[in-house]
């Protein structure tokens, strides 16, 4: 018997695919790490207290000592930005982890075992998806009471649902693949079936979903802040910054751009790492 | 005659269109496999031949217990497996093992080979982690790949090389039976054959059964003594060993051979 020449292509996930000049991904993943530095060794960057009140200082336009200028309370609004990305990344990463955990498993489940287990799992998604998703979290916080906590149940039990959708039509269409035949045939058992050769195949999209969701999240977060269902002052919060600046727009205007910008920014920042994840799970599937 | 290994007896198959919440029940269809029997006795090679359609692939599922036949026993071992439930089953399922025809669809692209070859041995205690990297590069040279084909992926290998991946993962189960659903039929002609070898090879070292499905009817009388001809869900015409394809009686089999192109006609 005659061997072919075998050429062996060396793979290391995790290195390779960021060379291969996927810049939206590389651009994204900076920003947001730098972003995430930012909030973590927020009292490094900033001299100020992002809480303590200094009403000599109020509502000063942006100079060198201030270079987002004061609010109404004399708080540096630089430094109420930059502490205000710890609680606002917290609400997008919890917001996303918990439905991303929950929705994936409860997915997984109804796709591999289709039968009555699909049908009741599949009624409960439409049920909830039936709600305006905006709505169904104004009503359950209002429900529940203000406060973070209470936001991180209400997005939970909200947006499951999607990446349930989403992971169970790829686990459809994966168990027929004949790799998952074979580890059938191999005799192994279910869970080993789903979690290692489904789910590190059907994950790709629901992760990509969850960049835009997180982006969402945050938005959100902001929103119900601003209505006064989320964070509560003094803590900062780019939404409740906003709602509390809100009067002063016209005569300082700094106070809601600061915070105005960085929701746009870390929404951006993480699209953009959404659109470059796409783009390497689409290059991969060549 | 002493019990063979397999004992397939009247094993039938049909697909039921899903019966929609208010309409009828389906009507009476063409099963995919319809009351097939044979034996496989040990280190046999066993030739299945037929059309698209035919119902191969089915056969190949049901006996592999990937589908469950809807009548009919399948007796390996001396034991019924038809009547076993799924955990039943699942200790036994590596005793019947199947090599797939898309080679590109058969290995799952996240797992390195290493670890997929390990993971069947770890699973069923036939390696332990001390003496798994050991294994696993001897099932890598017994069906002529380097040990460093370990530590890729997928995506590095070419539809032959990966071919001979499903046959090491098959036989990291320490199977009895090898199902091999048309092995070479996605690959290059030159690649063919290497492969095809490689499974004689490994059936006269190992003892192995094997159960050889093709639409290639030359292929198939060459490797198997003893061929099935399938034609729409039936077997049609057993051919036993001591008969030639060339002296098949039923008349679809004489129509197969007939269509196979041949070059002396082309010469002249």
């Amino acid at each position: 018997m005659s061997d072919a020449p075998i050429s062996l292509m060396p793979v290391r996930p995790g290195v390779a695919w960021l060379s291969k000049g996927n810049w939206s991904l590389r651009v994204g993943i900076a920003s947001f790490v730098l972003i995430l530095l930012a909030a973590i060794f927020a009292p490094l960057i900033t001299a100020y207290d992002p809480i303590l009140i200094d009403l000599a200082n109020a509502l000063k336009a942006p100079s060198l000592a201030h270079p987002m200028g004061t609010d109404h309370l004399g708080r540096d609004v630089l430094t109420r930005v930059i502490y205000a990305a710890r609680i606002d990344l917290q609400i997008g990463a919890i917001g996303v982890a918990l439905p991303l955990i929950i929705g994936t498993i409860l997915g997984l489940v109804a796709g591999y075992y289709g039968g009555w287990v699909d049908a009741v799992i599949g009624r409960i998604v439409d049920v909830i998806i039936a709600f305006p998703f905006l709505v169904l979290v104004i009503a359950i916080v209002a429900m529940l009471g203000p406060g973070l906590l209470n936001l991180y149940i209400a997005l939970t039990i909200v947006s499951w649902v999607l990446y349930t959708r989403i992971i169970r039509a790829e686990t459809i269409a994966l168990k027929k693949r004949e790799y998952v035949l074979a580890a059938r045939n191999l005799g192994f058992g279910h869970l080993r079936i789903m979690f290692r050769h489904i789910l590190p195949n059907a994950i790709p999209p629901a992760l990509v979903f969850a960049m835009s969701d997180f982006a969402l999240d945050v938005q959100v977060g902001a929103t119900l802040s601003f209505f006064g269902m989320g964070a509560q002052p003094p803590a900062p919060e780019w939404g409740l910054m906003i709602a509390e600046s809100r009067s002063m727009m016209l005569t300082a205007p700094w106070t809601v751009v600061g915070p105005g910008l960085a929701i746009v920014i870390v929404s951006l920042v993480v699209s953009l790492i959404g659109d470059g994840f796409a783009d390497k799970v689409r290059r991969l599937d060549e | 005659m002493a019990e063979p290994l397999l004992r397939v007896e009247g094993i039938s198959k049909s697909y039921a269109p899903r019966r929609g919440f208010f309409s009828a029940p389906a009507p009476n269809l063409r099963p995919a496999l319809a009351s097939a029997s044979f034996e496989l006795s040990k280190g046999e090679i066993l030739g299945v031949v037929g059309e698209s359609g035919s119902g191969k692939t089915t056969l190949a599922r049901c006996v592999a217990l990937l589908e469950r036949a809807d009548s009919g026993r399948i007796i390996f071992k001396g034991e019924d497996l038809t009547v076993l439930s799924e955990p039943q089953l699942r200790k036994r399922r590596r005793g019947i093992q199947t090599v797939f025809q898309d080679p590109y669809a058969s290995l799952n692209p996240t797992i390195r080979i290493g670890d997929a070859l390990g993971e069947v041995m770890l699973v069923h205690g036939l390696a332990t982690r001390q003496t798994l990297r050991e294994s696993v590069g001897a099932l890598l040279r017994q069906v002529g790949l380097p040990v460093a084909a370990a530590d890729a992926y997928p995506k590095a290998f070419s539809g032959g090389q990966r071919q001979r991946i499903c046959i090491a993962r098959a036989l990291a189960a320490q199977p009895d039976i090898l199902i091999a659903d048309e092995p070479v039929s996605s690959l290059d002609v030159s690649v063919q054959a290497q492969v095809v070898n490689l499974i004689l090879d490994l059936k006269d070292r190992l003892g192995l059964s094997v159960i050889f499905i093709g639409h290639d009817l030359q292929l198939i009388d060459f490797i198997a003594p003893r061929v099935l001809v399938m034609l729409a869900g039936e077997i049609v015409e057993t051919i036993p060993a001591d008969r030639s394809i060339a002296d098949a009686r039923h008349e679809y089999t004489r129509a197969l051979i007939q269509a196979v192109p041949k070059l002396e006609t082309v010469t002249g």
